[in-house]
């Protein structure tokens, strides 16, 4: 590809693959995303394209089929689009590709409208808006689709100064979970002194549950890279990096090939498009280690060393990445730069809460009918989110909780339902937007092992510097361990408070000091499950190993599917009539718990024996 | 390692480098790096051991990754890692004697909504049972 010299160029360049007609070719995309290609998204790929080349007709009528990014809904992929109709398929098989086909070329009598699905209408998709519907190894896909024309407006019409002031304005928050505003760090980077400046890219996407950075840098690489060229120019740095998760192999590879393309198109190098501006982009691989998602931590990491935080005193706006200042946003906050540029603070204003402007992807997973990746404007309530768009709990169970903010969050419980998600609204019950993780939880979940699970999480993931965090998460997961084993003590749950609060005041970064938010939430929300647990020797769930005995309803129906599950040969019964439980058998595993399906089987309290 | 220029910063992804092609960092290995940029041994092996990424004792051919994710978690990735142990004969964390698989515990893989999740070498698999990843796994290498 040849290098575009100057502004008008590369606007002459945009507008030429713009207006190229294919925009209004049929099109056929297959997504492409982790999630579909597990799901043998390649093998339809391949079945769609060797059947349009053998069809006369595909090929006259420029039908095309190519990979795509995610599309966010990964549990029924493969996901499979037809363009510019926007039909989407749900669990495309490669059998599936003559009907596809014809669907494109022809119409689909069983598809009237686009969006039939509350999953799709529901939502306010601006960030997520290209996903599945370009190639996210094509930059002419990218500049099709209107990539690249905020780049050319910053550079053409504003001053870095003007810029800065637009990210001010729009109110824009980091999506990374602290939320703090990006103008404010752009602001006071761009006054810092000192020659040399950083951009930062944080794709180290630790949180458990949360997966739409992934996303955003396998499926629309070239939205990360505007925003951070046009973040390096409004601060004045010359050198960005973008610091991915070693477990996204794929985000690696199509971040790189994107680089590349810029690159050769000359919107990264010396002298980007004439305008005297120098930027490059570099990659850097994540070691496996959740703190590397702190600040701090990510920059020693960057620098070749092992990834502990440091006190900050000093922000890393003035003293980051080597000593020099630097910004450092997540995926999804330097993803809404150029829209933000494109379109003005005040239309990025129009949606959201007024403290927190804007939209917000989730990720919404767990035990909810349609899991995925969810964009909302902030401020939307978790009923709207969880029921609306999510479809409710999986087997009509009842709801018990929702998990925000991954490991660092907390777990909110029915009464928060109405809640308006943002990051002030979350913060004040007890939980945190995090990276917008959203975990559903029903009645099969026991919260004294969500505390315990998380708090392992985090003991295993302590880097290790400061006392409080090293030491006291290995004391709090010993006791929840053993209230989950059924050997807690009266008095535990007042000293895993206690705990919690000292490792809240004194630890040295945000993982630490954060970290007590699930036992606490769970705590105050849930009390009566770790109290059960410890007085009674009962978990109600039915999670707990031992601590619960079967029973069967007469909602039965004589399936069989519990007996055959139970290790114990515990379940009595014949098929098709009611079956039975011999609570002396019963080991309480909960094996046949979610076998049953209608439900009929309950956690039951052990008689005394 | 000549693919790098000889500045420290590069330590982490030459030591990914080496970890990827011979599944482990030997100490002649890191030895060479510390020489190569000119930083003291124990700084390499500093970041040798904090990075999970990184192993000093060989990994299998094929690494299993178990994602034990919260959403893997509430839907039975304990079950998974049990299952795999049990067929494998070794611990999570621990490499089969002929070293042909070693298995692994991860913190999420960010394909959740396929829960449970496990990865073979660069393949994500969701939903599958242990006996499931464990023939796909042997299929492919």
């Amino acid at each position: 590809m040849k290098k575009l010299a100057g502004l008008d160029e590369l606007r002459d360049y945009r507008l030429s693959v713009t207006n190229d007609g294919s925009l209004e070719k049929p099109h056929i995309w297959v997504c492409g995303g982790t999630g579909c290609l597990a799901w043998g998204s390649a093998d339809v790929l391949a079945a769609i394209q060797e059947e349009i080349a053998s069809r006369k007709e595909a090929v006259t009528a420029g039908l095309r089929c190519e990979s795509a990014g995610c599309h966010g809904q990964c549990e029924r992929g493969p996901l499979v689009e037809i363009t510019p109709q926007k039909w989407i398929y749900h669990k495309v098989r490669p059998s599936d590709a003559g009907k596809i086909i014809d669907y494109a070329l022809r119409g689909d009598p069983a598809e009237p409208t686009a969006d039939k699905n509350s999953f799709t209408s529901g939502q306010t998709k601006r960030v997520l808006s290209r996903m599945g519907r370009m190639s996210p190894r094509s930059i002419d896909g990218y500049m099709r689709l209107g990539g690249y024309e905020a780049l050319e407006r910053a550079l053409r019409e504003m001053t870095p100064e003007e810029v800065t002031a637009a990210v001010s304005a729009s109110n824009l928050r980091g999506r990374g979970g602290g939320g703090f505003h990006a103008g404010t760090k752009w602001e006071s980077c761009r006054k810092s002194q000192g020659g040399v400046k950083y951009v930062l890219v944080n794709g180290d996407e630790g949180d458990p549950g949360a997966f739409m950075d992934r996303s955003l840098m396998e499926g629309d690489p070239h939205s990360v890279l505007e925003g951070l060229i046009i973040g390096g120019y409004a601060v004045g740095a010359a050198e960005g990096y973008i610091y991915v998760r070693n477990e996204y192999p794929q985000a690696v590879a199509n971040l790189t090939l994107a680089i590349d393309d810029a690159r050769s198109f000359g919107l990264l190098g010396e002298n980007i498009l004439g305008t005297g501006f120098n930027f490059d982009i570099h990659i850097c691989r994540g070691g496996g280690a959740f703190v590397c998602g702190e600040s701090t931590a990510l920059m020693a990491s960057v620098e070749g060393r092992p990834g502990t935080p440091r006190v900050k005193y000093i922000r890393s706006t003035e003293r980051g990445l080597w000593d020099a200042p630097t910004v450092l946003n997540n995926v999804e906050t330097w993803a809404n730069v150029p829209r933000i540029i494109l379109n003005g603070p005040e239309w990025f204003k129009q949606v959201g809460t007024e403290g927190s402007p804007g939209t917000k992807i989730f990720a919404l997973v767990g035990k909810v009918e349609n899991t995925g990746l969810v964009e909302v404007p902030m401020g939307a309530t978790l009923r709207e989110v969880i029921f609306g768009i999510g479809g409710g709990i999986k087997k009509k169970r009842p709801f018990k909780a929702v998990q925000t903010g991954g490991p660092s969050g907390g777990c909110l419980p029915e009464s928060a339902l109405e809640t308006g998600v943002d990051f002030d609204t979350l913060t004040e019950i007890g939980s945190m937007m995090g990276s917008g993780g959203m975990i559903v939880m029903d009645d099969r979940t026991c919260m004294v092992d969500v505390a315990r699970y998380f708090t392992g999480f985090l003991e295993g993931e302590s880097c290790g510097k400061c006392v409080p965090c090293r030491e006291g998460l290995v004391k709090m997961r010993k006791i929840l361990s053993d209230i989950a084993s059924g050997k807690g003590r009266p008095g535990d749950v007042e000293l895993l408070a206690d705990a919690s609060e000292t490792l809240a005041d004194t630890a040295l970064c945000g993982l630490g000091q954060s970290a007590p938010n699930p036992v606490l939430s769970t705590i105050k929300h849930f009390r009566d499950e770790y109290d059960e647990h410890i007085n009674e020797g009962f978990c109600r769930a039915g999670v707990c190993q031992g601590l619960f005995t079967a029973a069967i309803s007469d909602a039965c129906i004589g399936c069989g599917a519990c007996l055959r599950a139970c290790p114990a040969n515990a379940v009595r019964g014949e098929a098709k009539r009611l079956h039975a439980v011999d609570a002396r058998g019963c080991i309480g595993c909960g094996a046949c718990l979610d076998k049953c399906p209608v439900n009929a089987i309950k956690a039951e309290r052990r008689s005394a024996r | 390692m000549d693919a790098y220029p000889a500045n420290p910063r590069f330590l982490l992804p030459i030591l990914q480098d080496i970890q990827h092609t011979e599944r482990h960092l030997s100490t002649d290995a890191m030895k060479a790096v510390a020489r190569y940029l000119d930083v003291p041994d124990s700084k390499v092996y500093a970041v040798a051991t904090f990075y999970k990424s990184l192993s000093l004792t060989p990994k299998g051919e094929v690494e299993i990754k178990v994602c034990l994710g919260t959403a893997c978690h509430l839907r039975g990735a304990g079950e998974i890692v049990r299952g795999l142990e049990g067929a494998l004969g070794v611990k999570a964390g621990e490499t089969t004697a002929d070293g042909k698989f070693s298995l692994e515990t991860v913190n999420c893989l960010g394909a959740c909504a396929l829960a449970p999740v496990v990865m073979t070498g660069e393949t994500v698999r969701g939903g599958m049972s242990a006996a499931q990843i464990l023939e796909a796994a042997g299929a492919k290498s």
